[in-house]
């Protein structure tokens, strides 16, 4: 089975072919978004340098999410035309998933995030099981202040991974148990979420595949609240 | 650049531009073998107007769908399309960027061109469903988001020679809606209360110096804004139909004699009236009276095709793609576009 593999929720941009035993080519990029002008091309590029036609995938896996809003409609566009114009399967693996695959040999708990402003990230979290990455926890969008507290409850080392680490490297620095990811284990890599993707049921309805966005549109929360009132 | 506008075709188009996802197929430019359209009217209805990430997060919800109404409606097959056609801009970014994203995907999948189409020559080409085009032409676009006064001296060539200084006539439509508390979309609603009223109130008209072809909305829109303020301080009992029937009178006087001069100033052979407001009863007669009066012949679009559709977009696109336009997969939505660039 032929996946493709589609990421571009947040700034790091990832394709990947791969098969269940093969990682087929990979393409990554993670220091400009324009994903809108970008991601089409690159997904051209690399089935052209692996030699395969837009017909030979089987299966597409896309990033669902959490992450920017426009690039996660980027991605669940491209991958919902794609698969639906080529009779295709679609899978949608979390974000924070496949960043998590990167702290598959850790010991303890490991925390992907994304910043995601006003004090708050996306973060889900993960362990290791026989070198099975596993959710523990679901994704969810909180302010990092109550994350940690959660976390350091836990009473066992959490390996944070996020390409924003730096932005809140000083607060994580002072937490006894936290491990801080390297540069290469910040970025979420596509051939993950081709091998991730591959494992997982598709999604049944096609049509209606929406991003995980996690937060509401800012006009619909707001509607929402002066109902209650 | 002459092109053969008899030339057989067939295509895709796709609309995201503000709060329609649509698609349609046309074949030769002019007949529509199917349009398909989800407005997401109900649902910005409370927002009491159009909230991107709210439209963008519809659109992803919809795209593939109203695709595959088109495609199947049509009759034809992907293999029978010789290109598919987007809209690249003007309009909301967010919005924008699933229909051209969505059209690139089919693109490439389909190794078909692609064609990127101004939203505005869109609703210009509305009108060629209605009948051929002959130039030289004036088209008046006049929407929520535009009113310009466009040269057309051949197909697919576009020369801007009027165009507003502040709002769109839309805006205007909308904003004194809002103010007289009349739900959103606001243009609808006002042409059905000056219906019942009559153009008491002498509301400005903005001329902006002899022989202008430019337009000026907001000075209007303050007028009719201070007039209720006003009359509400004195506790008068405000006649909506009457406030409507005037503003609608002031508007569409303007439009009409900036069009009717255009149309002399080049001597067009026609004269075409696009875009939302082109819905508007009392713009519609009044063109057509004062058209008739010149004997210059008007088309104006069938009220299904004055609101945003793909039908119009695969028209002009069926120029576009006949002219040699094509974009290349990294093509991007656009917010602003300039419309002599098509
Ligand atoms: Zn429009």
């Amino acid at each position: 089975m032929n996946v493709l593999a589609i990421d571009s929720s947040n700034l790091v941009m990832g394709v990947a072919v791969a098969t269940e035993q093969k990682v087929l080519g990979e393409l990554t990029t993670n220091s400009r978004k324009n994903h809108s002008e970008r991601l089409m091309p690159a997904i051209a590029q690399l089935l052209e340098a692996v030699a395969l036609k837009p017909a030979d995938i089987d299966r597409i896996a896309v990033a669902e999410g959490p992450g920017s809003y426009t690039g996660l409609r980027i991605g669940a566009t491209i991958a919902k035309m794609m698969a639906w114009t080529l009779k295709k399967e679609l899978v949608g693996v979390s974000s924070l998933e496949v960043v998590a695959q990167n702290g598959r040999y850790f010991d303890g708990y490991i925390a992907p995030f994304f910043d995601a402003r006003r004090g708050q990230v996306f973060a889900g979290l993960y362990e290791n099981n026989n070198g099975n990455v596993v959710q523990s926890v679901p994704d969810r969008l909180l302010q990092i202040e109550d994350w940690i507290v959660e976390l350091s409850k836990l009473g066992k080392p959490v390996l944070f991974l996020s390409n924003d680490l730096e932005k809140w490297e000083d607060l994580l620095q002072t937490q006894s148990y936290a491990v801080l990811g390297e540069s290469t284990q910040n970025v979420p890599r596509a051939a993950e979420l081709a091998r991730i993707g591959a494992r997982k049921e598709p999604v049944l309805d096609i049509h209606h595949f929406l991003p995980a966005y996690l937060r509401l549109a800012e006009a619909e929360a707001k509607w929402l609240a002066k109902q209650e009132r | 650049m002459k092109i053969d506008v008899n030339q057989k075709t067939m295509i895709l188009g796709i609309e995201t531009s503000c709060d329609e996802t649509a698609a349609a197929v046309v074949e030769n430019g002019t007949v529509i073998r199917s349009n398909a359209v989800a407005s997401q009217i109900d649902i910005h209805r409370r927002f009491g107007g159009v909230v991107p990430e709210v439209a963008s997060r519809h659109h992803v919800d919809q795209i593939t769908v109203i695709c595959e109404e088109a495609m199947k409606k049509s009759g034809v097959s992907w293999d029978d399309l010789d290109a598919i056609a987007v809209t690249q801009g003007p309009g909301l970014i967010g919005a924008l960027l699933v229909g051209v994203n969505g059209a690139k995907a089919l693109a490439y999948a389909h190794g078909l061109p692609l064609v990127p189409v101004h939203h505005i020559t869109g609703h210009i080409y509305a009108n060629r469903f209605v009948q051929e085009l002959q130039f030289p032409l004036i088209a008046l676009v006049v929407s929520g988001g535009h009113t310009e006064l466009v040269h057309m001296k051949e197909h697919g060539s576009y020369q801007v020679i009027g165009t507003t200084r502040d709002d769109a006539a839309g805006e205007a439509f909308d904003k004194v809606a809002r103010t007289l508390g009349l739900p959103y979309p606001g243009g609808p609603e006002i042409d059905r209360l000056a219906k019942g009223g009559t153009p008491t109130i002498d509301f400005p008209r903005a001329w902006l110096g002899e022989g202008s072809l430019d337009f000026s909305f907001s000075g209007l829109k303050s007028a009719v804004i201070n007039y209720i303020h006003n009359e509400q301080q004195r506790g008068h009992e405000l006649n909506h139909a009457n406030i409507a029937a005037s503003f609608q009178e002031s508007v569409s006087e303007v439009l009409v004699k900036k069009t009717m001069i255009a149309a002399e100033r080049v001597h067009a052979k026609q004269i075409l009236v696009a875009g939302g407001v082109s819905a508007n009863s009392k713009v519609r007669s009044e063109m057509e009276k004062a058209a008739r009066t010149r004997g210059i012949p008007l088309i104006i679009p069938p009220l299904f095709l004055c609101t945003d559709n793909a039908a119009m977009i695969a028209a002009s696109g069926t120029i576009g793609f006949l002219k040699g336009m094509r974009a290349d997969l990294s093509l991007n939505g656009k917010a602003n576009l300039f419309i002599e660039d098509f």
